[in-house]
């Protein structure tokens, strides 16, 4: 038999229904589990006498006939979702102590569906960056290495520690939140499959906003099918945010297996930038060729204003974030540091309560909403927004599915980061262009680099076309036959 | 450059975050250069185009008139770093 | 009227706009489930979305929209069919946020005006501008401790119309008028209860002087003025000391003040001594308002009737002066009571009755109608007794006056205390016989052509029946005696 911690969630669904594990052995499994991979500092907060409790209970109602969509499956959170009771940092100084009262929409259904929480996980510092080094409680690690170097490399971000938690067999799902590719490109460097949902299908209500018109859950998983059953318990409509939709999510695991046959798939050639790894394009080309072997017709399309795209993106998110982190001022919850008077509390706790690319971004964010500057920068980049949604709407008129890398290249080594930030934000230059516009993507781990390092292909389709988005990628998976299992990893 | 040290100040004042003097010529250059690859977006033609002002088909909701929340001062206060007469408690407002 | 302030180099006049913050009636506020009542301990109506906790989310309370609409039609303004909610951004502890969650590029109404009625009578339109919906911030204490502020977030969150006239009113007494009036309307819409006190109206003027005729001046925000006599004293203090600047040749700094009550001047607000850069841009937390014609539509129809077009109905139904008619409609609660009066009954009767004696004994215990021991039945049972003669309008003043101590109806306190008029000619005969035969050298006097006795007579013969008698059959009765024996010369 499989050790637990192999398990995906569909194989421990059949297994605890037939009675043969429980949610509380796969729970201790998992847990163990985190202790071994501590190093990967996957966690901030660990919280397992809860999640044997949560266990016992689903066990409990297993026994009563009451199981739900995810009972007994040990999940980790994403330290950017609110859990009552349980501390929610967003890997931030700032929120040094926040416990919230309240637990947040997507997490709330979670437990309903009967998932036991093991944990929070490591993220960039308020979701911002795409390699966890942000993060007030250290970076969280990549369970992958090359086995050339043996050096430590980063998960991605800002889900990077969901991702290294699941990579790790920690946990045997996560979620993650993704604004401009925050789930997609650390499934993509951790050799997990990451799926940002349609904008509007997972409540945002009680996850700590970084740009509240991107921002979106969604899961990370070792399988296309695990990421579905995920979603399909995650997402719904929010009568309390007011962005939710209110659109009917169709039973996705039903779909999964239809394949592509008859599909057009497009293909950007805007997406085959210029110094882009042959590596990369090799791994393209051989998604391109799965596709077509599997009957889908695969045609080349054009997104002219691609290379707006990541400007574009660094306007409007960190606008968004510059007033979205107005509230974490000292007053009523996380970090004070006293001055003076009120103005030097403020600026005292806000300087040492924020990081770095934090504070760079609420500069960026503020210098371009602040008088004068309005309509020259978040103005021109909201048009500019709509002439890239107008790009894809385009493209939905002959293709059902666009195919792409995730990203530029496999997980860097975490003490040599690109050196500016301008090179830092190149590594979401797939994933932003579908968050921009809305749409939902996935990441779906196809091979390894030259360095044995795994890569991602990307996945986009229509609005709240998730079903298709998954038919595809599951058509990617079944074809690359990718090993999830980190290499190195002991 | 476009982001020199008033700037950065003036910047940094708006949003309430204290900096030294060496910061600010450290994010001086930084954000420099992140604006003026931001500027890339003056290519793009945009006359007569709506700025985009939501994402997908969203449905308005509105929240009935009722009384659902509140009573849970303690819980509101809970985290507070300080607190006294049930309310928060800051340093002086000089109006 | 306008008013001008004299100086040595000639007279300034007065430009005035007012913003106007009306507390939206609701139950809960603007974008959350908590309550919006007033005066409940500190916190206790507060939600996690009030408190700008992480993760929390805004969710549009649709009677405040409704509120607005109905404020904006009885305003004849413009209802915008799609409107904007934006952040105003700025750092304060009573903004939980670090934002106000208003609207600026596109309000919900635009355009519209009132009529205000001038001390001549006269009366003038003063234009609007626009109405926008915003979230109210929460309250800071400064004085309950020298060093700290304590911060109450009961308030946070509850829905304010900001209404934004146009720089049109002329003096301090204008300004006063155009915010009664305003309440006036606000009150009968049902939209703002219009109570200063509780801070529901609170006032921003915006106030500049100038030489009457040239361009506008430089002009100064003051400030949350919450009575009518601050705003009046703030206005005027502020317009003198412009004119003071300006004459002695200086310029006046745009800036924005606050009124300090105990020393009857404006101040500089320290507070607001950085320029603000308030970085509006649109709520991404929330959707465009798009409202519906036919549900504005639906709102037009049931709107209540609006204090103007009362008052045109009392002068012309009930056959009312201007003034009179102006005076009774300004409370919608007075103007009811008074219809309620006058039902069946002669309307200028009716409304001596409610103006003179009720609310003069309203404004003598300082209460409002709602709170009056007697209501618009008992009162017109009492006009209903002096119409039919069973007593006398003096008697009634006292009827009147103990109704009001003992909450009892007047039928009853007649008959108790026997007050029912002495019509009866045999008696009054007798008592006028009675005076005549006590003062002979004064019937002579009469008699000799000091008619202007008469009264005097009146006047005895009232007190003998104890105020009693009926005057007319008096007047009447000794008019008669008088003339019998007299003749005429």
């Amino acid at each position: 038999m499989t050790a637990l911690t192999d398990l995906t969630i569909a194989g421990a669904r059949d297994l605890l229904a037939a009675g043969h594990v429980s949610a509380a052995d796969l729970a201790r499994a998992h847990l163990a589990a985190m202790e071994r991979h501590r190093d990967l500092n996957a966690f901030i907060t660990e919280t397992p006498e809860r999640a044997l409790q949560l266990a016992d209970a689903s066990d409990r109602r297993r026994r009563a006939g009451d199981a739900g969509r995810l009972e007994g499956i040990p999940v980790a959170i994403k330290d950017l979702f609110c859990t009552k009771d349980v501390p929610t940092t967003a890997a931030s100084r700032i929120l040094d102590g926040f416990t919230p009262f309240y637990e947040s929409t997507v997490t709330a259904a979670m437990l309903r569906q009967g998932a036991v929480m093991l944990g929070k996980t490591n993220l960039d510092e308020f979701a911002m960056g795409s390699s966890n080094l942000t993060s007030w409680y250290g970076p969280a690690i990549n369970p992958w290495r090359a086995p050339g170097d043996g050096k430590t490399r980063v998960p991605g971000g800002s889900s990077g520690g969901s991702a290294s938690a699941v990579a790790a067999r920690m946990a045997m799902a996560a979620t993650g939140t993704d604004t401009g590719g925050s789930i997609r490109q650390p499934a993509a460097f951790t050799g997990t499959v990451g799926l940002k949902p349609t904008y509007g299908r997972c409540s945002r209500l009680g996850i700590v906003a970084f740009a509240s018109s991107l921002d979106q859950a969604g899961p990370l998983t070792r399988t296309v099918r695990d990421a579905a059953i995920m979603l399909g318990a995650m997402a719904g409509h929010d009568p309390l945010d007011s962005t939710s939709a209110d659109v009917p999510l169709d039973d996705l695991e039903d779909a999964l297996e239809a394949g592509v046959e008859g599909m057009t798939i497009g293909v950007p050639e805007e997406y085959r930038v210029e110094g882009m790894p042959a590596v990369i394009d090799d791994l393209w080309q051989r998604g391109i060729a799965w596709l077509e072997d599997a009957g889908a017709t695969v045609r080349e399309v054009s997104l002219p204003h691609t290379r707006f795209a990541l400007p574009a993106y660094y306007i409007i998110a960190p606008a968004e974030a510059s007033s979205n982190l107005a509230r974490y001022d000292g007053v009523r919850f996380g970090l004070r540091c006293e001055g003076d008077d009120l103005v030097s509390m403020y600026e005292r706790t806000r300087a040492e309560g924020f990081g770095a690319e934090v504070k760079r971004r609420i500069l960026i964010g503020t210098y371009v909403l602040s008088e004068g500057y309005f309509d020259a920068y978040y103005l021109k980049a909201q048009k500019v927004r709509t002439r890239i949604a107008d790009d894809f709407r385009e493209a939905w008129t002959s293709v059902d599915a666009l195919l792409t890398p995730t990203t530029p290249s496999a997980a860097f080594a975490a003490d040599s980061p690109p050196d500016d930030p301008v090179s830092m934000y190149l590594n979401d230059v797939f994933t932003v262009p579908a968050s921009l516009a809305g749409l939902p993507g996935i990441s779906v781990p196809a091979g390894l680099d030259g360095d044995g390092l795994p890569l991602g292909l990307q996945v986009i389709a229509r609005p709240f076309d998730e079903a298709r988005l998954l038919r595809v990628a599951r058509t990617i998976e079944e074809a690359a036959g990718f090993d999830t299992a980190p290499r190195g990893l002991t | 450059m476009k982001f020199d040290k008033d700037t950065v100040a003036r910047v940094a004042r708006l949003a309430r975050i204290a900096t030294g003097d060496a910061e600010r010529k450290q994010l001086a250059g930084e954000l420099s250069a992140i604006i003026e690859w931001i500027d890339t977006l003056g290519e793009v033609d945009t006359d007569d185009v709506e700025p985009m002002t939501g994402v997908g088909a969203m449905t308005p909701t509105w929240r009935p008139d009722e009384v659902t929340d509140g009573g849970i001062a303690d819980d509101i206060t809970a985290n507070a770093p300080a607190c006294a007469e049930g309310c928060f408690v800051v340093p002086k407002i000089v109006e | 009227m306008a008013e001008l302030i004299e100086r040595e180099s000639g007279p300034f006049a007065y430009v005035i706009g007012l913003e106007v913050h009306a507390q939206i009636v609701s139950s809960s506020k603007l974008f959350s489930g908590a309550s919006a009542a007033f005066g409940a301990a500190a916190n206790t109506q507060v939600s996690a979305v009030d408190a700008g906790m992480p993760g929390m989310l805004p969710v549009i309370n649709m009677a405040c929209i409704e509120q607005a609409v109905r404020t904006g039609l009885a305003l004849g303004g413009t209802i915008n069919r799609r409107s904007v909610f934006e952040r105003k951004n700025y750092f304060y502890p009573d903004l939980p946020q670090g934002y106000q969650i208003s609207q600026y590029q596109q309000p919900i109404v635009t355009g519209g005006h009132l009529v205000i009625e001038l001390e001549d009578g006269a009366s003038r339109p003063i234009g609007i501008e626009r109405l926008h919906v915003e979230q109210d911030a929460g309250k800071s204490l400064h004085d309950r401790d020298p060093v700290h502020s304590l911060v109450d977030l009961n308030r946070s969150g509850i829905g304010l119309m900001e209404i934004v006239s146009l720089p049109e009113l002329a003096s301090p007494d204008e300004a006063v008028r155009y915010v009664r009036t305003l309440r006036s309307i606000l009150r009968y819409a049902g939209t703002c209860d219009g109570n200063m006190q509780e801070g529901s109206l609170r006032v921003d003027a915006n106030v500049s002087m100038r030489r009457p005729g040239d361009k506008l001046g430089t002009r100064c925000e003051i400030k949350n003025l919450n009575s009518m006599k601050f705003l009046q004293r703030a206005i005027e203090f502020e317009g003198h000391r412009q004119a003071t600047i300006l004459d002695e040749g200086g310029t006046v700094r745009q800036e924005t003040r606050l009124f300090d009550v105990n020393a009857n001047e404006t101040r500089s607000m320290r507070s607001k001594e950085d320029a603000e850069d308030y970085r509006y841009f649109p709520d991404p937390d929330l959707l465009p308002l798009d409202l519906d014609e036919a549900w504005i539509a639906g709102i037009a129809a049931s709107m209540p009737e609006l204090p103007d077009s009362r008052k045109q109905r009392f002068m012309s139904d009930h056959g009312l002066s201007s003034y009179d008619a102006g005076v009774l409609v300004a409370e919608r609660d007075n103007a009811d009571f008074f219809e309620e009066v006058a039902r069946g009954r002669d309307s200028k009767v009716a409304a001596n009755w409610v103006m003179t004696e009720f609310f003069g004994r309203l404004n003598k215990d300082g209460i409002g109608v709602a709170d009056s021991p007697v209501s618009a039945d008992a009162l017109g049972g009492l006009i209903d007794l002096v119409v039919d003669d069973t007593i006398s309008g003096r008697i009634a003043k006292d009827v009147f006056a103990e109704m009001f101590v003992t909450g009892r109806d007047a039928a009853a306190i007649v008959e108790e205390r026997g007050l029912r008029q002495v019509t009866d000619t045999t008696r009054i005969e007798a008592l006028v016989d009675g005076v005549l035969a006590a003062h002979p050298e004064r019937v002579d006097e009469y008699r000799a052509g000091k008619t202007k006795l008469l009264g005097f007579f009146m006047g005895e013969v009232m007190k003998a029946s104890r105020g009693r008698a009926n005057p007319q059959a008096v007047n009447r009765t000794l008019r008669l005696r008088l003339g019998q024996e007299g003749g005429t010369r």
